[in-house]
């Protein structure tokens, strides 16, 4: 596999960002699959921000160990990230900003001053153009060809007036021209390998795959990292039809989300950490009204507010245990992207099938990343079929009607005949409550027990239909990394290197968090030779609710809990310490 | 109302359609509560109207009040404390064919759920809220509420409530509601009235009600409303006059005034919301079939 990988740094407020995806998308547009990662902080202005384009022919789902072009918009950036530098890369900086020589950087990197606020000036006063000229430059250096830089950037400002169009092509093609003429492209640049790619981030994905598994209504509250899912459904909203509603708070997007579903409108909410916080209540609602949920929660680094644009998984205890009582629930862990957009797939059809919450536990690592995938992995037509589907039968309907997978037949307001009360105290098979004056007496204690049963049935059907867990790699590996959500995106980068190096390894892992089938699970660890826990939070959340279910114990974890995504050189050093 | 709308013609057609009626479930309430009053006034109020009982959903939260849906045989939703605006929101959204009526106490509406409270009013949702105001927690026997009345000893306030009470209407009114009325459900015509006319107003009705706890209020009792209310509507008052509307919701003391206090037009969110414009959510087209074009955004 080889690679290439470009980074750009500057203040907040620079448009790092938009420089970012313009070279992550000529990359995919190459046909090459690209992590871009977006490293920002909680502010709107100052304070540094970067993003790295790693492009490869292989299939990068981390953001690597280093970089072999650094685009410095200001001399912070420098001191941030020569380090970082491979042997072989070049700074790319502009002399009128700050001066930058030879020895200021490690050995085998060298600078190249480009004119970037001069190009600017030959179009307009407005100092944001100088972005162009860099972009050009380290398009160049990149390998990506100067006309797909152009659609990237006309396409990108295509809805803007012609001449920023203009400005920026003109600009874009100074640059790459000036480089052309003082340097020559990185070693590793890559060439064009067929058809382009999509390029995606987590919550793209996650909306795009909530529309496709026909979710209408999405209600959420903001909160990084979980908006851009509520961004990209708003801006897509009469376009599919999906009403889009931004609540006063947290327990008004839960609740709406349940009415809506109870109306017969497949429905979801997004959220991060805290906000799923307040949202326990409403969780447990969902279940015991038997009412399909799908409630996503993209996880940044706690606790309380905690650390806003990093990452970590430290809900799953959270998730696990969220609301009083007992009640079924499913928590799905996709990786990437494109297991992101079937995740939701899953999700939807689960909650549907077993009427009862569905979680999507994901991270801001993983919601505003991006990744590319392959077109044909994102299957748009997927059976979406009526939700009123009982029929009257004459008057003996019972909404929470005993069955022996837990499920009862669902009617929806509207359907005549069919009339019923969902209630959130404890009810018979009609709904009627049991929770006042009935309760203790012994008819209606047997029926409480009955009724708790039959909607704890529903987590053998959930284990059975959930996506059960993989082992990637070969099966007699001496060791078997235990991971799940975006961490085994970076794991999977370190196997590579591993194997590479001559040390195969294999993966086990659960894009499936719970409910899990004990016994499986049990089987497939005990056939690992050796195990590594990978999880990106302090006290080894997953590998405790393992032990519990199957009581397996990890003697050896890798955990990370500095914000930070995991890197893969320090997964393989940890790997190599324990083999 | 034609109900034709609100559910996939196959399930409609031909099929006898009930009006709401009372349920074989009795009221748990204890003799005596302000609650029957209020139940009895929205059976008849939805009945008048001549809504197919299927068509209505009555939403609620926690406290005795919001044990109502289960006494009516309409649809219902029994949720859970302060939320019951969002569900019956949601619900709304989902299918604005169907006649959406939320109801609760005055801590579950005007205490824990206040928030959502001030939203759909000023959103301006299409939904009728039928408050039992009885000023006190009943459910969890005896509690100062947000409407008790200052210096009032409950089981949390021995000494006496030291906080102003809220103003349902005044609330209601600067929350841009565009039906504001306050009924006394020992005046359960009067109450219908109120309720049925909100159901017809299209906008955000709020229709608190006095109805006394029994129980655990000594003070606001069915003596102390019957001494004291007085009609708007035999008072020459104007409902749509905001400025009039204001000036009798701040009177209380030897008179207080129920009725309709204020009624204006104004689009409902579900009017502004364009994707309802091609019908109920829940009988549109879902997924992304033959919407390929969408993925080149991401190219
Ligand atoms: C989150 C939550 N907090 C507290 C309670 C306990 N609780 C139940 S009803 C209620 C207040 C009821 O008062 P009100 O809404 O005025 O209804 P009423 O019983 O007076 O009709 C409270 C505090 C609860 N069920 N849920
Ligand atoms: S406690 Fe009060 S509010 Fe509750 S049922 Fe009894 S009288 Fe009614
Ligand atoms: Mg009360």
């Amino acid at each position: 596999m080889s690679e290439i990988a470009v980074r750009v740094g500057g203040q907040a407020g620079d448009g790092i960002q938009s420089i970012g995806e313009s070279l992550a998308r000529g990359f995919s547009r190459m046909g090459l699959h690209v992590f871009g990662l977006n490293a920002y902080q909680s502010v709107i202005r100052g304070g540094h921000v970067w993003f790295q384009a790693r492009a490869s022919d292989g299939r990068p789902e981390s953001p690597g160990d280093g970089a072999d072009i650094l685009y410095a918009l200001d001399r912070t950036t420098v001191d941030v990230h020569a380090a970082g530098l491979r042997s072989g890369s070049t700074v790319i900086f502009d002399p009128e900003k700050f001066a930058l020589a030879a020895s200021d950087l490690p050995n085998g990197v060298t600078p190249l001053g480009v004119p970037t606020l001069e190009i600017a000036r030959k179009y307009t006063s407005q100092s944001i153009l100088q972005n162009a000229g860099g972009l050009g430059a380290t398009a160049f250096l990149a390998g990506i060809p100067l006309d797909l830089l152009h659609q990237v950037l006309t396409d990108s400002f295509g809805r803007k007036a012609g001449d920023i169009v203009a400005w920026n092509v003109g600009a874009s093609t100074d640059g790459y021209r000036f480089a052309e003429q003082h340097a020559s492209p990185n070693a590793r640049a890559l060439s064009r390998r067929g058809a382009p790619k999509l390029l995606m981030t987590g919550n793209s994905a996650i909306a795009l795959g909530a529309a496709a598994a026909g979710c209408k209504f999405l209600a959420q509250y903001p909160m990084t990292p979980a908006s851009s899912i509520m961004h990209w459904m708003a801006a897509h909203s009469t376009q599919l039809g999906v009403v889009v509603k931004q609540a006063e708070d947290e327990l008004a997007a839960i609740n709406m989300a349940i009415g809506a579903s109870f109306a017969g409108v497949r429905s979801m909410t997004a959220t991060s950490g805290g906000g799923f916080s307040l949202m326990v209540e409403a969780l447990g609602m969902a279940g015991m009204t038997e009412t399909p949920l799908v409630v996503v929660d993209s996880q940044r680094a706690g606790p309380s507010t905690g650390l806003p644009t990093k990452t970590e998984q430290g809900d799953l205890n959270l998730m696990l245990g969220a609301g009083q009582g007992e009640f079924p629930r499913a928590i799905l862990a996709p990786a990437t992207p494109s297991e992101a957009y079937r995740a939701m797939i899953d999700a939807f059809r689960l909650a549907e099938e077993w009427q009862t919450p569905v979680l999507v536990a994901v991270d801001l690592h993983l919601s505003e990343n991006y990744m590319t995938v392959d077109r044909e992995e994102i299957d748009l037509e997927v059976p979406v079929p009526s939700l009123f589907q009982v029929q009257p039968n004459g008057g003996s309907y019972l909404r929470y009607q005993y069955t022996p997978s837990g499920v009862s037949p669902r009617a929806i307001p509207g359907q005549p005949g069919l009339n019923f009360v969902a209630g959130s105290d404890e009810h018979d098979e009609r709904g009627h409550l049991i929770s006042d004056i009935r309760a203790g007496i012994p008819r209606w204690i047997s029926e409480r027990q009955q009724m708790m049963e039959k909607r704890m049935r529903k987590l053998h059907g959930l284990a059975a239909n959930a996506p059960a867990p993989v082992l990637e790699g070969p099966a007699d590996a001496p060791l078997t990394f235990v991971a799940w959500g975006s961490t085994v995106a970076a794991v999977r980068d370190a196997m590579a290197e591993l194997r590479a190096t001559g040390h195969p390894t294999n993966l086990l892992r659960f894009p499936t968090l719970y409910p899990l089938d004990a016994e499986k699970v049990a089987a497939l660890l005990g056939k690992a030779r050796k195990t590594l826990l990978v999880e990106a939070n302090f006290s080894g959340q997953f590998g405790r609710l393992l032990r519990a279910e199957t009581g397996y114990q990890f003697s050896h974890r890798l955990l990370k809990y500095d914000g930070e995504p995991f890197f893969p050189h320090e997964i393989v050093a940890r790997a190599l310490e324990v083999m | 109302m034609a109900d034709t709308t609100v559910a996939p013609k196959a399930t409609t057609v031909g099929t006898a359609l009930p009006l709401v009626g009372k349920t074989d479930t009795k009221p748990t309430w204890c003799p005596g509560c302000g609650d029957f009053g209020v139940v009895a006034a929205v059976e008849m109020a939805v009945k008048r109207l001549g809504i197919p009982s299927h068509n209505v959903v009555i939403v609620s939260g926690i406290g005795c009040s919001s044990n109502l849906p289960h006494f009516l045989s309409s649809y219902g939703f029994h949720g859970i404390h302060g939320r019951a605006l969002p569900v019956a929101e949601g619900i709304r959204w989902a299918n604005h064919g169907l006649t959406v009526i939320g109801t609760g106490g005055d801590g579950d509406g005007f205490g824990i759920g206040a928030g959502h409270f001030v939203h759909a009013m000023r959103r301006n949702v299409d939904l009728t809220y039928v408050t039992m105001d009885n000023q006190i927690y009943g459910l969890t026997t005896g509690q100062a509420s947000p409407t008790s009345t200052m210096g009032q000893k409950t089981k949390s306030t021995p000494n006496g409530v030291i906080e102003n009470p809220i103003d349902p209407i005044a609330l209601a009114l600067a929350s841009g509601a565009t039906y504001v009325a306050r009924g006394f459900s020992g005046d359960v015509k009067h109450l219908a009235d109120l309720v049925a006319k909100g159901i017809q107003h299209k906008g955000f009705a709020l229709v608190d009600v006095f109805s006394p706890c029994v129980t655990y209020n000594k003070i606001n009792t069915f003596d102390f409303f019957r001494q004291r209310v007085y009609k708007l509507e035999s008072a020459g008052h104007n409902p749509a006059d905001l400025v009039a509307a204001w000036q009798r919701s701040l009177e209380w003391g030897d008179k207080i005034p129920i009725g309709l206090f204020y009624e204006t037009d104004r689009p409902t969110y579900e009017d502004l919301e364009e994707v309802l414009s091609a019908g109920p959510l829940a009988l549109q087209p879902a997924g992304l079939h033959g919407k390929e074009k969408l993925l080149d955004e991401f190219v």
